[in-house]
């Protein structure tokens, strides 16, 4: 990182920075410490990943991505995940339109024709090189608004990112001039963004999945939300899911529709006639996301034939049921995958712009009791595309009075890795239910407090302390609709819903291991008891009860142990 | 509302313990956040939970001590101030009345603010009214109206503007006393309506001319933001009498270019006094004066020196050529003497082939003839003709000592040859 900019004025610029297969995103943190998007100079605030050469002519962005319909073999796209990877690793799906990756000294990357003669060899970029690139236009961008150079940023890696591809990257990045002050994961950087819009510096405990519809992939992460600070419980990827592939659902819809009207697929016509295709279905499918039909016009597609149609929301949505399918299967997937059930997801925050198509919203929430809040896209705040983006900003703002070093040792396992409660720690309540002072996954080291209040005469109390457990029980409903239902028994679309409602599933927590109780002696009548839990770094757990204004009652438990 | 906690039985024990935790789990918490980051500390400097608390909370008490915990003693409040009436506000110290005179323009916002809050809680009426004199809200008035100029920065500068009470009147060039602390004083007040902030200090006498030039150049190139809106007649804003509001407003913006325009120049007035009486400009007139005669004398010295230089190389010079010509004339003499030496040298040389020849008895055995006695000498004398001054010299070298005929004849012969031509007797 450059010596003299960080010792300059001492005032930081760091941006946040979210490198995507398809789009990128650039953002700060003004001084009102309101996070704003970066428009390049094309005044994209979501920018194509993507870099196209005409002879020696470098494009960048939504430039390039248009190249990708005339010169798609000099174009690159979708390189991110292939940072840091040997060639038999990647999955070269997403390049079949643009340029090709190849292999040369071990290294994966492209062969562009860059070279202004005639018939001269290709040159090799290293996805790298592309990356760096990429990065350096990003950064350009970024340096012409804020009208000074950037010293720090935050960047943002997918969770199935390794060790090698982190660094790999920050590697690159550095190169392109952008000092890397902290790499952190995607899902976990949306959902900052996304509190500290909502709650502020301190997010109320709650379970959150994380569902990421990007272009070409999708990923999803449970992420325990515990005194401000993120776990992630576990991870599910999609590579097959995205905008693309709704793109080419549409894609096949419409090509069959062209050889219907004029005897020719586009698909078998020419590698032209796709990617004008896909070019259109990609507003297509974005503006079906916001109004219920959308026509389609493309000029001379295939053979010379101009073609024109419309669709609507309801045929996309059939059309896509598949991938809707998928989505849902994804995030039931990461849900289980983190030994929970959908009742215990108390938050789902969409993000990525393929989050942004109704469909999605609407199959996400039906698999989620009501009681789980879906944070649909809505608002500037909360445009799911820019959340990573802005995510990343709010954590740049936040370390940037530190020191590089300090940043890193902040990172270390040490710090990170920390014992989590594998159950919930609270008191049973005069009615026998349980209330958790301590959630399940809770860091420690910790210390919480609870206020209860004594019963109404006041007195002696007793202060029962538990670990909670949570139990899913299925309650038949007394079904009305019984009838009606057999009749209804064609109708698959709706049998679903149905099957729903005959029984409710509720989550209930049970106080399942005594640990302890203390008596709190002659409480006034209308006081307040107050339970501290204090567990420590060495797993000393110490419990404080008192009335509120007047001496505690000490006690400590046995102390607890770490799963091996 | 909270969970109502059960009773306990009356003789149960204040702390009983039953079981210890389930086996925590380790897990890894993303490191972002603004929690992560006091997590991190507590951590890395070990603290507990409560530690990190107090330590936290001290910093944050601390830095709002600094900003809230001014003690410093309230200034008296002149009665005169208190009964001003608020009505003709335009003529109240608002500095005073907000009791910040000793900070006037250089009070900062917070300052002002924290001094209206002050000042309202102790002249408030509603604590008026507690003592009795609940009519008596003037000063009240008074000092919400000088919060309402103060607060407002443009305002607030057009009354700077003509705060006569922050002003240091120049002092008079007669005036005694040390011209630094006098004039700076009156600079120092009048820097303060720059647009270009820091202004340039007077210093003292131990400034360098930059320095000093600088500050005058300063202030001689001053950019004002004094405005005198704030003397302004009060525009009536009835709109019955258009021509009226119009010629008032004419006239304050008049009245507002003569004040600028006699601001400026009294201001020109003062630096110049300044600049006249300022010791340091004689002080650098004398150094200059100095250094210039010192440098006068320098390029003198040069000159003295070149021609000194000069006289010494032309001396030089002519005694070098008389040298080289008494040289020459000692050559020329030495030349003469040796050829005549030479000549002579070879007078004798010629005299001694010749008596050679006769000592050779003319080359020929028994008494010679008078034709072999001339033959010889023709010889001889074609030798000495041919012959040059060394090989002459080497023949007589040879000859001498010689008396032997035959050897003298063979010595002969040898030197004909060398010489070649025809020879009579010798060859």
């Amino acid at each position: 990182m450059s010596e003299e900019q960080q010792t300059g004025d001492g005032a930081m610029t760091v941006i946040g920075v979210s490198f995507g297969n398809a789009n990128s995103s650039i953002s700060f943190t003004g001084s009102d410490g309101n996070v704003d998007i970066i428009a390049n100079q094309d005044g994209d605030r979501s920018i194509p990943s993507t870099l196209a050469y005409v002879k020696e002519d470098e494009y960048h962005g939504l430039q390039a991505k248009a190249q990708l319909i005339r010169n798609s073999k000099n174009t690159v796209t979708n390189f991110r995940d292939y940072i840091g990877k040997q060639f038999s690793e990647i999955d070269p799906t997403y390049s079949h339109r643009s340029a090709h990756p190849v292999e040369n000294a071990g290294k994966v990357g492209y062969q562009l024709d860059v070279l202004p003669e005639e018939g001269a060899e290709p040159k090799f970029f290293s996805v790298e090189e592309v990356a760096q690139i990429h990065l350096r236009r990003l950064r350009e961008s970024a340096e012409d608004f804020l009208g000074k150079p950037v010293t720090g940023a935050v960047l943002t890696v997918p969770t199935d990112f390794t060790q090698k591809q982190r660094e790999e990257l920050k590697q690159i990045a550095t190169e392109a001039g952008i000092p890397v002050m902290q790499i952190v994961s995607e899902p976990v950087a949306a959902l900052l963004a996304y509190d500290s819009v909502t709650y502020g510096a301190f997010p109320k405990d709650r379970i959150v999945v994380v569902a990421d519809f990007g272009y070409t992939r999708s990923d999803a992460a449970v992420i325990a939300v515990r005194g401000g600070m993120y776990t992630v419980l576990a991870t599910a990827h999609n590579y097959e899911l995205g905008g693309a592939s709704l793109d080419e659902t549409l894609a096949d819809h419409f090509a069959k529709e062209f050889e219907k009207k004029n005897g020719i697929d586009p698909r078998k016509e020419s590698a032209r006639s796709i990617a004008k295709l896909i070019a259109e279905c990609e507003v297509t499918r974005k503006t079906l996301s916001n109004s219920n039909s959308s026509t389609i016009s493309i000029e001379s597609l295939a053979g010379g034939f101009d073609f024109h149609s419309t669709i609507n929301r309801l045929r996309f949505e059939m059309l896509a049921r598949k991938q809707f399918d998928n989505a849902v299967s994804l995030v039931e997937d990461v849900v289980k995958k983190a030994g929970l059930d959908v009742l215990d997801v108390d938050e789902v925050v969409l993000v990525g712009g393929s989050a942004q198509t109704p469909k999605i919203l609407s199959r996400i929430e039906a698999i989620f009791p009501e009681t789980t809040k879906v944070a649909s896209p809505s608002g500037k705040a909360l445009n799911p595309a820019e959340l990573i983006a802005r995510g990343a900003a709010v954590q740049a703002s936040l370390i940037a009075g530190f020191e590089q070093s300090d940043i890193d040792e902040s990172l270390q396992p040490l710090v990170a890795n920390a014992p989590h409660l594998a159950k919930s720690v609270g008191v049973v309540t005069a009615d026998g239910s349980f209330v958790p002072v301590l959630e399940s996954y809770t860091a420690v080291p910790i210390r919480h407090s609870a206020v209860f209040e004594v019963p109404a005469e006041g007195g002696d109390v007793l202060v029962g302390i538990y670990e909670g457990e949570r139990e899913i029980v299925t309650r038949k409903v007394e079904s009305i609709k019984e009838d009606k239902d057999e009749e209804d028994d064609l109708d698959d679309e709706e049998e679903f819903s149905d099957e729903e409602d005959e029984e409710t599933r509720e989550k209930v927590l049970k106080p399942a291991t005594k640990l302890a109780e203390a008596v709190v002696k002659g409480t006034k009548a209308g006081g307040k008891v107050e339970v501290v839990i204090n567990i420590t770094a060495d797993l000393k757990v110490s419990v404080a009860v008192r009335e509120v204004g007047s001496g505690a009652v000490r006690g400590e438990l046995p102390a607890a142990e770490v799963q091996k | 509302m909270a969970a109502v906690l059960p009773s306990a039985a009356p003789d149960a024990a204040e702390f009983t313990t039953f079981g210890s935790l389930t086996a925590l789990v380790p897990r890894a918490i993303e490191p972002l956040g603004p929690q992560y980051l006091s997590h991190a500390r507590r951590v890395l400097r070990g603290r507990t939970w409560s530690e990190d608390e107090r330590i936290q909370s001290e910093l944050n008490v601390k830095s709002v001590e600094d900003v809230d915990g001014d003690d410093e003693e309230e200034e008296e409040e002149d009665p005169a101030m208190l009964a001003h009436d608020p009505k003709e506000w335009k003529s109240q110290d608002h500095y005073a009345v907000l009791g910040l005179s000793k900070y006037r323009y250089r009070a900062t916002d917070e300052q002002i603010r924290r001094a209206h809050r002050k000042k309202v809680l102790k002249h408030h009426p509603d604590k008026r009214a507690q003592a009795g004199n609940a009519e008596d809200d003037g000063f009240f008035k008074c000092i919400q109206k000088a919060m309402e100029v103060l607060s407002d920065p443009v305002r607030r500068r057009q009354y700077d503007s003509v705060d006569e009470a922050a002003n240091v009147a120049a002092p008079s060039k007669k005036s005694k006393g040390n011209f630094y602390k006098l004039w700076g004083a009156a600079f120092e007040a009048e820097g303060r309506f720059s647009k270009k902030q820091p202004v340039p200090t007077i210093g003292d006498e131990n400034s360098t001319k930059p320095e000093v030039d600088h500050f005058y150049n300063f202030f001689y190139n001053f950019d004002s933001w004094r405005t005198f809106e704030y003397l302004d007649e009060d525009v009536p804003d009835d709109s019955d009498n258009r021509d009226h509001k119009r010629h008032i407003e004419r006239k304050n913006k008049a009245a507002r270019q003569k004040h600028k325009t006699e601001d400026t120049a009294r201001l020109r007035k003062m630096v110049d006094d300044c600049l006249s009486i300022d010791p340091r400009i004689k002080m650098f007139k004398e150094a200059e004066k100095k250094a210039k005669e010192q440098r006068k004398w320098e390029r003198e010295a040069d000159a003295r020196k070149a021609a000194e230089e000069a006289k010494k190389a032309k001396e030089e010079a002519e005694k070098a050529a008389k040298e080289a010509e008494e040289k020459a004339k000692e050559d020329r003499e030495q030349a003469k003497k040796a050829k005549e030496s030479a000549k002579n040298a070879k007078k004798k040389n010629r005299r001694v082939v010749k008596g050679a020849v006769k000592d050779a008895n003319y080359f020929v055995e028994g008494t010679a003839s008078g034709a072999a006695i001339d033959a010889a000498l023709s010889d001889c004398d074609a030798i000495l003709e041919k012959i040059d001054d060394s090989a002459l010299a080497e023949f007589v070298k040879k000859l001498t000592g010689l008396s032997d005929a035959g050897a003298i004849k063979a010595v002969f012969g040898e030197t004909a040859g060398a010489l070649g031509g025809s020879w009579k007797v010798v060859a």
